[in-house]
C-alpha cells in the first residue's frame, strides 16, 4: 500500500479502485451505482499521484466487481487499478483492462443507429484502449470518450 | 443456421466479389428464368425507394421467384409500433430471403442476426448499400474490360455519398487511381483518405472540373443536395461548378464512361444523355444482373 492509500481508512474485505483521475471520480461512483449500495464506501480525491497528477481512490467493503463492472471502470478510467482485499491483505492487484469487444455497457453516440431505437443490446469493437474509443458493430460509427453514456 | 447475408460490401472477400461479378455476367448472357422456382423473396422497404425496390423485384422475378413485401411502412404493422425484431422474425417464416431497406443505420445487420433466412441490405440510412457497389463494379468491368488500373473521377457530394465511400473501398484492391472533385465542404472524409493511404492507393483532390478529366476511364457523378449547405447562397454559387456538360467531354478518352447512381437532378446536363459516353441508364440495367447474382449466391443456388 502506498502512502496516499493510507489517507483513506483500510478495509477488511473488498475492493480498492486506485489510480482514478480525480476529475472522473464521481462518474466512476455513478456508473458503479455506488450511490445506492448498502456496502461501506469510502473515497478520497485530489491525492497526489506521479502518474496522474491528482488521483482519486474508492474503497468498497465486501464487494468484488464483476467483469461487466470492471469494463465500465476501464471505459471511464483506463489507468485504474483494482486491489482485491481479504482480511486486510491485498491478495490481488491488477489494472483494469478493456476486452477487444464489449456488449451492452455503453450507448452508441449515433442518434440514427438502430441500437438507439430497438430494445436491443449494443455491441462494440474496442478500437483504442487509451483513450478508449468504440466502433459500433451495427452502424460502424465511432463513440469516443467525450460521448460515452454508460448504460 | 448458417446464413450468408450481404449487409456491407466488406462482408465479402475480393474473391467473392469477383465471383459475384462472374455470376452476374452469366445471368446477362444466359437468363435462368427457373432458378428461383418455388422460392419467395420478401422486399421490406421501411423507407420508400421505388427504383431500388423495382430493381430487386425485377431480379427475383426474372429468376422465377415470387415476391412479397411492402413499400410503405405506414401501411404495415411497423406503424403500430412493432419492433424490427418482431417484424423480421415473423417475415422469416413467410420467405426464403429478405431484401430490406431501412432509415436507421445498422438496422440490416441487426435484422440478419434475428432472421432465420438470409438478409440483403438494400440501404440502411447513410450507412451501406452494397448491391449498388456491386453494380458499379460490374459496370466498370463491363465497359472497361477489366477492374485493374482504372482511373476513376468522383464528382459532387463525396462527404455524405455512401455509394462513393463503398466504391472506394471495394475498388482499392485493384490498383485504381482516384480523382476527387468536390466543394471543400463536401470533400471525401479523412477516414477514407486514410484508408487509401494505408492501401497505397493514389488519389488527388480537386475543387473544380478541369482538363485532367481527359485521363478518366470512369467519371462517377453524384447528386449535391441543397440540404447539405447551411448557407443557401453558397449552394447557389457552387452547384453549377459540378455540372457535367457535353462540351466538356470532347477531349476525354473514347472508352470513358459516365456513371451515376441515379436519380440525378441537374448535375449531368441533358445534352450528355445522347453521348455514347453516357452509361447511367445501362448501369441501372446492370443492377438487375448484380442483384440476381447476390440473390442466387446468398440462397446457395450459385457458388
Ligand atoms: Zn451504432
Amino acid at each position: 500500500m502506498d502512502k496516499s492509500e493510507l489517507k483513506v481508512n483500510a478495509i477488511k474485505d473488498g475492493t480498492v479502485i486506485d489510480h482514478i483521475p480525480a476529475k472522473d471520480l464521481f462518474e466512476v461512483i455513478k456508473i458503479l451505482n455506488l450511490e445506492k449500495v448498502d456496502n461501506q464506501v469510502t473515497f478520497g480525491t485530489n491525492l497526489d499521484s506521479k502518474k496522474l497528477g491528482k488521483k482519486a481512490i474508492i474503497k468498497v467493503s465486501d464487494k468484488f466487481f464483476k467483469d461487466h463492472e470492471i469494463n465500465k471502470i476501464a471505459l471511464i478510467a483506463p489507468k485504474a487499478n483494482l486491489n482485491i482485499i481479504k482480511n486486510y491483505e491485498v491478495i490481488e492487484k491488477r489494472p483494469v483492462e478493456l476486452p477487444s469487444t464489449i456488449k451492452g455497457i455503453c450507448k452508441c453516440m449515433n442518434p440514427k443507429c438502430i441500437t438507439n431505437s430497438e430494445p436491443m443490446s449494443t455491441k462494440f469493437d474496442v478500437i483504442s484502449k487509451e483513450p478508449p474509443a468504440l466502433r459500433c458493430f451495427y452502424c460502424g460509427k465511432i463513440t469516443d470518450r467525450e460521448h460515452f453514456i454508460i448504460i | 443456421m448458417t446464413n450468408k447475408s450481404l449487409i456491407s460490401i466488406t462482408d465479402f472477400s475480393t474473391n467473392e466479389i469477383l465471383r459475384l461479378l462472374e455470376i452476374a455476367e452469366d445471368f446477362e448472357r444466359h437468363p435462368e428464368p427457373h432458378l428461383l422456382d418455388g422460392k419467395v423473396v420478401a422486399t421490406l422497404f421501411f423507407e420508400p425507394s421505388t427504383r431500388t425496390r423495382l430493381s430487386f423485384e425485377s431480379a427475383a422475378n426474372r429468376l422465377g421467384g415470387r415476391v412479397i413485401g411492402f413499400s410503405d411502412p405506414n401501411i404495415s404493422s411497423v406503424s403500430k409500433g412493432e419492433t424490427l425484431k418482431d417484424t423480421i422474425r415473423i417475415v422469416s417464416n413467410y420467405c426464403d430471403l429478405i431484401v430490406m431497406r431501412h432509415p436507421l443505420e445498422g438496422s440490416c445487420r441487426y435484422a440478419s442476426e434475428v432472421a432465420t433466412v438470409p438478409v440483403i441490405n438494400a440501404g440502411d440510412g447513410a450507412h451501406q448499400h452494397p448491391t449498388q457497389t456491386l453494380l458499379d463494379m460490374y459496370s466498370i468491368k463491363k465497359t472497361q474490360g477489366r477492374l485493374d488500373n482504372i482511373n476513376i473521377f468522383m464528382v459532387g457530394d463525396l462527404k455524405y455519398g455512401r455509394t462513393v465511400h463503398s466504391l472506394v473501398q471495394a475498388m482499392s484492391p485493384f490498383n485504381p487511381i482516384f480523382n476527387f472533385i468536390s466543394h471543400p465542404k463536401l470533400k471525401m472524409p479523412k477516414e477514407y483518405l486514410d484508408f487509401l493511404d494505408s492501401k497505397h492507393v493514389k488519389y488527388y483532390e480537386h475543387e473544380q472540373f478541369n482538363d485532367i478529366i481527359s485521363e478518366a476511364d470512369i467519371i462517377y457523378m453524384t447528386r449535391v443536395q441543397r440540404e447539405r449547405f447551411q448557407d443557401l447562397m453558397e449552394y447557389e454559387k457552387t452547384k453549377d461548378l459540378y455540372i457535367l456538360r457535353n462540351s466538356m467531354l470532347e477531349n476525354t478518352k473514347p472508352t470513358m464512361k459516365i456513371l451515376h447512381p441515379l436519380p440525378r437532378v441537374n448535375e449531368i446536363a441533358q445534352d450528355v444523355d445522347t453521348n455514347s459516353k453516357a452509361y447511367y441508364f445501362e448501369q441501372a440495367l446492370n443492377g438487375v444482373y448484380a442483384r440476381q447474382a447476390v440473390i442466387s449466391y446468398v440462397l446457395g443456388l450459385k457458388k
